[in-house]
């Protein structure tokens, strides 16, 4: 049995009506409570217990990246 | 930058002083095992799971109300698939006695409750409202509806827990812990600020970490240089920020109050929970003063296992008389539970 309490998945929004979203993940669609994020077609998601709980966002390597080179200068402390 | 091999390496050789990491998400414990991370560390890392099962902490005495609730007629129990196999203070379970004549239904979302209730409304349908940060804003949008729509005929019952004060909670009592990877998802509704209280008054360091193997290894990397510097450190920008997301934690605002609840094997830990506000009590289907906790079995270790202060692999029961079939604590039920996915994939350190 697949626990999915805690478990929240990254999918791409279709289509926004009302409350709701019509979320894609790889192939199923799935649709999932909007109202605590705003978002609109083509926003990737992070979906949980049938809700929208984040937008994902796409600066991600740009932050890794500075979080990587602050950790290596610790070693030349 | 750093390379995901240098990474490996890194965390492969280390010979400094041991250090214990506890993942305090249960994902994060399905995800170590699943990706085989022990086996890349150091033996001087270890990696110890904590309390952030949201099934495995749930007191005896709130599965004791659910079984009591789903014998009575006109209830029917809705609930996330990992509660039906959870003993109470005996080692009856709602999988039981669902047999028995109860009605209990099983739903992806809580908002799923929604047309159920609506096509019954001579039924009362109870959901089993069992989880962490996360969860809850589920919770709080279901509430949101029910009012919108005028419906009467849905109740919670609530075992809502938060992670920031069981953790402090952990640190006060002497858990063995040098570093926490903090929890992704739980993270993306917080905010990671919620920890840097907890790291400064430590000098613990907190890796906010996602669920994928390079995420994992790459904040285990980042906690590790970091030990003894009380820092929270995010390394899961893609969906975690420092205050988190406001409309949800309103909207949690809006019906659930800070409460002390009981979590298993730990007693009550003091905020360290949700409940529903005096006035929404019309939606609570007896969730206060269920703090009483008593075990299955006597000779489970749960409450050791989830403190960080033993291995699943030492309590004398693993493998043999508690399984995944013969579950003694919930630790064994549930996917995400320490001992299950301990024993499901092999894992020893
Ligand atoms: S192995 Fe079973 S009995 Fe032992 S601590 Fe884990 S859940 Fe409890």
């Amino acid at each position: 049995m697949e626990s999915i309490m805690c478990v929240a998945l990254p999918g791409t929004v279709l289509e926004v009506k009302d409350r709701s979203a019509l979320v894609d993940f790889s192939g199923n669609r799935v649709t999932a409570k909007a109202g605590l994020v705003d978002v609109k077609p083509g926003d990737s998601v992070l979906v949980h217990a049938g809700c929208i709980i984040q937008k994902v966002s796409m600066q991600e390597a740009e932050e890794m990246t500075a979080l990587f080179q602050e950790l290596d200068a610790l070693e030349e402390v | 930058m750093v390379t995901l091999e240098e990474i490996k390496e890194y965390l492969k050789s280390y010979d400094g002083p041991e250090i214990n990491i506890m993942e305090v998400c249960g994902s994060h414990t399905a995800a170590i095992a699943k990706n085989g991370i022990p086996g890349i560390l150091s033996p001087w890392i270890h990696l110890l799971s904590g309390p952030g099962c949201p099934v495995c902490v749930t007191p005896s005495s709130y599965v004791d109300k659910l079984l009591e609730l789903a014998m009575e007629p006109g209830n029917v129990i809705v609930t996330f698939g990992d509660l039906l196999r959870v003993p109470g203070s005996t080692p009856v379970n709602l999988s039981q006695i669902k047999g028995k004549g109860a009605r209990v239904e099983m739903v992806y979302s809580p908002l799923d409750m929604v047309p159920l209730a609506k096509n019954e409304p001579d039924k009362t349908f109870i959901f089993a409202a069992v989880g962490f940060e996360t969860t809850t804003p589920a919770y709080a949008l279901l509430i949101d509806t029910l009012i919108r729509d005028q419906i009467q005929n849905v109740k919670l019952l609530t075992a809502l827990k938060t992670m920031p004060e069981v953790i402090d909670h952990l640190c006060a009592n002497g858990a063995p812990i040098d570093a926490f990877l903090a929890p992704g998802h739980v993270s993306v509704i917080t905010g990671y600020e919620c920890f840097e209280p907890i790291a400064r008054q430590y000098r613990i360091p907190f890796g906010v970490a996602g669920f994928k193997g390079q995420e994992l290894l790459a904040a285990i990397y980042g906690i590790v240089k970091l030990v003894g510097q009380g820092r929270v450190v995010n390394f899961y920008p893609s969906v975690v920020s420092r205050q988190g997301n406001a409309a949800a934690q309103k909207l949690i605002d809006q019906y659930f109050e800070r409460a002390d609840v009981a979590w298993r094997g730990l007693g009550v830990v003091k905020g360290s929970g949700k409940l529903l506000k005096d006035e929404y009590s019309r939606f609570d289907a007896g969730s206060r003063g269920l703090v009483e906790d008593h075990k299955a079995n006597r000779a489970c270790c749960c409450d050791k296992v989830l403190m960080g202060k033993m291995k699943p692999t030492e309590c004398p029961l693993f493998g043999k008389v508690c399984t995944p079939m013969t579950p003694q604590g919930a630790c064994m039920v549930s996917t995400e539970g320490s001992c299950f996915t301990w024993l499901t994939n092999h894992r020893t350190q």
